[in-house]
């Protein structure tokens, strides 16, 4: 007789593929109640200024326009903690894009049409939307987004980085990104009896569930969202945002069920962006290449909404010896649109200046890049001096040069040739911090030898569904075909967001709590009772105690790279990324995870971003065609493996967070492949043609 | 389900769609794009909407047989055409190949791209057994006979479908599998 895998650690088929490939999986705005009405929103168009009249007589006289809401007559909210959220309250317009008014109409024609047709007035005042490294109005604030310090100091930076033999001192720039997801904001909202539904695009529906009640001054249980398939948020959905509130306004305004998509072309001002940043970066370090003195300092921009302060300075506090260090932030509140999480928010923009001034000295020092890393991995955490849970840097580092054939490298830039184009290979690190979240749970068992998990997790293309039915299957012995599991509600147990890559670890925690407790209870039984049995857990006390130990996935990413001597275009030939990433429970949806957030880093490096235009205050890139997402023909066959850890510090199941890690030294990797194919060393994301291009004789 | 009125006016026409085989009688809005008349009269939301400019390609489906941005079509166009939907493509519970391929190789994270990814490669699929070439098509390539899907191929030629989870390498291998 053969034995099933163990359910925990092995290729499971995403639960919900067969509904994903058929079209029978149903987003937010993919149930129509009946008499459903559609909302469009109606965005600004001043950077600065005030509301002076809504029209709404001239539109209310269109065909099918229900209602149109502003400042004037839109319900009341209570003060909600995110600022961004309190959206038709006043009169004020804080950026180009924030919203003003919002028409519901009969059909989606008729809604689209009134917004567009709506004339509002506006006292435009002066804007400023430029960040500069010298802004007068740059301030220190007291936290970093994550409620990490904004500065540490160790030892004396300033007295041994001019003692340092060697030093690199660099200013890395990097655009504003956008998150832009394939499904763009969505909700549907309905009341009834004075109880709130909402259908939201959202990577936690208990935490929107808690923000209406709040601002609608309801009991909890007096709001229900559900988020059952979410198209992508990548940090975007990770926090409310305002499509569901003027949703919910909107049915109460109307009493008419709402559906309210936010068009692709509004997204780039209201639901968040990756903060473009100035980094300099100062790396003092001996002949051997061990570094002395270290500065990473960010500057980067929040919104006069509210604050929020990429972290980029943050991996330094992490990743190499460093006796001697600054790390610190400081940020300047414009009149642009809010930034916001987007995915490895801090890592992924701090890597790539941090693993490009290591690869700067790297030449300086006459070393190989992975040797030099090798000498400057430390033993305990610079910044707290915790030993690491687990650590395996080097591992990736080695296994990932013998995978990609790195000792083959010849370390001179720019002496490969191949007709038009430079070659060159380039490496770079990786982390991501392991981020826990207190969950609840119910593991419940039925007489036929079934058993239904139910936990708020939320599936945003991550395989959570499947993840969660693997690990309540190996705590409870049980195949996974008896596993049920029910997500996407708040109605069911709490639990936190799909985001900072904890996902897993803090609704698995909870579900492993619960199948024990379930697996203890069925052995006091002869059999499941009738009415079968259930067991109920939150992680609430486990998660809050403070671990001794710094706890981090790291990984190591390997590039190849074309650079064309005639158009300036680099493209990606080969991408490799090695991880040590706790164990893996899932190895097919995780190299998922792995290579799509690789994929996002060739858009970081070559070809997205965002940028201001000074003159109307807004981002200039507002759609697909401008926005350039990397398609099916930018992206190469991408390898990722990973290291198996066996790390007890973490969590029941010894997992570490994988969604982010990947696209965290993406950017680094290939940016060093461009120095190594073209000789130039480019310190401003996106490497476009048009920067590219200078520095590149054609052909001989 | 017939609609229980069906007027024309100055803004609106009463047409049929063969959606998926079936006959559909609707009044639509002259404004109404083929998505929307599928997603909100039909009732069929496998087609999706991402940007609604014809940019991301998650809205495809196959208009008589060819692959097209439904959002970038007005229905009151279309009278009378076949339309076939990712809905329409298993043969009962017999998932189509490309699907069955989709799955079995992971190739979709989210899903919001899938069902016009998958729509996608199915009319890709025709195109290169009936011979057209595309951009990285040999030049010696013989006219008319039918192009080797070769990853080169299968990227340039689904690039008008946009993933953001960054499931392509999965994509092209599961077209692949299909393509051989």
């Amino acid at each position: 007789m053969t034995h099933p895998p163990p359910p925990l650690g092995t290729p499971a088929v995403r639960s919900e593929a067969r509904d994903k490939v058929t079209g029978a999986a149903r987003y937010a705005v993919e149930h129509t109640p009946p008499g459903c009405a559609y909302a469009v929103p109606v965005p600004a168009t001043v950077a600065r200024g005030r509301v002076t009249a809504v029209h709404a007589e001239e539109v209310l006289a269109l065909p099918g326009v229900h209602a149109v809401l502003s400042h004037e007559n839109a319900p009341r909210l209570k003060e909600p903690d995110d600022p961004t959220l309190a959206v038709l309250q006043n009169d004020r317009v804080p950026h180009r894009g924030w919203y003003v008014a919002l028409v519901v109409a009969d059909t989606p024609e008729n809604a689209s049409a009134a917004a567009e047709a709506l004339r509002v007035e506006y006292a435009a005042e002066e804007h400023d939307v430029r960040l500069t490294a010298d802004h007068p109005g740059l301030y220190t604030p007291q936290e970093a987004n994550s409620e990490v310090p904004a500065v540490r100091e160790r030892g004396d930076f300033d007295a041994a980085y001019p003692a340092a033999a060697v030093r690199v001192d660099a200013t890395y720039t990097m655009s504003a990104l956008h998150n832009h997801p394939m499904e763009p904001h969505a909700s549907t909202a309905w009341w009834d009896d004075g109880h709130l539904t909402a259908r939201d695009s959202s990577q936690g529906s208990t935490k929107v569930r808690d923000t209406l009640a709040q601002v609608f001054g309801l009991e909890q249980g007096q709001v229900t969202v559900v988020s059952e398939h979410v198209g992508g948020g990548f940090g975007s959905k990770g926090t409310p945002r305002p499509q569901v509130v003027l949703a919910a306004m909107a049915a109460r305004h109307t009493g008419r069920p709402v559906k309210l998509a936010l068009p692709r072309r509004q997204l780039a001002a209201v639901v968040g962006h990756r903060a473009p940043t100035v980094q300099r970066v100062r790396l003092g370090a001996g002949a051997d290449g061990v570094i002395t003195a270290l500065a990473h300092e960010v500057v980067t921009q929040t919104s006069t909404v509210k604050e929020f302060v990429e972290q980029a300075a943050v991996p330094a506090r992490v990743m190499y010896t460093s006796p001697h260090s600054r790390t610190s932030h400081q940020v300047v509140a414009l009149d642009v649109p809010s930034p916001s999480w987007m995915r490895a928010p801090g890592e992924a923009s701090g890597m790539y200046a941090l693993e490009s001034a290591m690869d700067e000295l790297a030449v300086a020092t006459g070393l190989d890049p992975v040797e030099l890393r090798l000498r400057n991995d430390p033993d305990t955490e610079p910044d707290s001096g915790k030993p690491f849970s687990s650590r395996h840097l080097a591992e990736c580092l080695r296994d990932g040069a013998r995978r990609f054939g790195w000792d083959r490298r010849d370390p001179r830039p720019g002496i490969r040739r191949e007709g038009d184009l430079l070659l060159g290979t380039g490496v770079a690190a990786a982390t991501y911090p392991v981020l826990i979240s207190p969950s609840a749970a119910t593991a419940h068992a039925a007489p036929d030898g079934t058993y239904v998990i139910r936990v708020n997790a939320t599936d945003i293309g991550t395989g959570a569904r499947t993840v969660l039915a693997q690990i309540a299957a190996d705590v409870l012995g049980a195949p996974l075909e008896s596993v049920r599991v029910e997500i996407g509600s708040s109605d069911l147990p709490a639990a936190p967001l799909a985001g900072g890559s904890s996902g897993t670890a803090s609704w698995g925690w909870s579900v492993h709590k619960a199948c024990a407790l379930l697996a203890e209870r069925l052995e006091r039984y002869d059999g499941v009772p009738a009415e079968g049995l259930t067991a109920a857990a939150d992680t609430e006390p486990e998660v809050a105690e403070d671990s001794p130990y710094a706890r981090h996935a790291f990984g190591a990413q390997f590039a190849e790279v074309q650079a064309d001597t005639v158009t300036g275009e680099v493209r990606v030939r080969r991408l490799l990324g090695v991880y040590a990433a706790g164990r893996i429970l899932n190895p097919r949806t995780a190299r998922s995870q792995f290579i799509g957030a690789m994929a996002m880093g060739i858009g970081m490096a070559l070809t997205e971003e965002s940028t201001m235009d000074p003159a109307f205050g807004d981002f200039a890139e507002h759609d697909l065609a401008s926005y350039h997402v990397p398609s099916c023909a930018d992206v190469p066959a991408i390898e990722a493996y990973w290291i198996d850890e066996d790390d007890p510090h973490l969590n029941p199941m010894g997992s570490k967070g994988i969604g982010e890690i990947g696209i965290v030294g993406t950017a680094a990797a290939i940016a060093n492949a461009v120095h190594h194919a073209t000789g130039a060393r480019l310190r401003d994301l996106p490497l476009t043609p048009d920067k590219v291009l200078p520095y590149l004789d054609p052909a001989s | 389900m017939e609609p229980t009125s069906q007027q024309e006016t100055a803004h609106s026409s009463v047409l049929t769609l063969h959606v998926n085989g079936t006959p559909h009688t609707l009044t639509l809005d002259h404004r109404t794009t083929l998505l929307d008349a599928l997603r909100e009269q039909v009732g069929l939301t496998g087609a999706k909407k991402g940007c609604d400019h014809g940019q991301c390609g998650a809205c495809t489906v196959l208009v008589d047989g060819r692959r097209a941005n439904s959002c970038l079509l007005l229905a009151a166009a279309h009278n009378g055409a076949h339309v076939t939907t990712v809905e329409g493509l298993a043969d009962g519970e017999r998932l189509h190949p490309v699907q069955q391929a989709f799955v079995a190789r992971d190739a979709l994270q989210c899903g919001y791209c899938t069902p016009g990814q998958i729509c996608s490669a199915v009319g890709m699929l025709a195109e290169a057994a009936e011979g057209h070439p595309s951009y990285v098509t040999p030049p010696e390539h013989p006219p008319g006979a039918p192009a080797a899907l070769t990853a080169h191929e299968i990227r340039e030629r689904m690039s008008g479908n946009l993933c953001r989870c960054g499931a392509y390498p999965n994509i092209v291998d599961a077209i692949g599998e299909v393509a051989t």
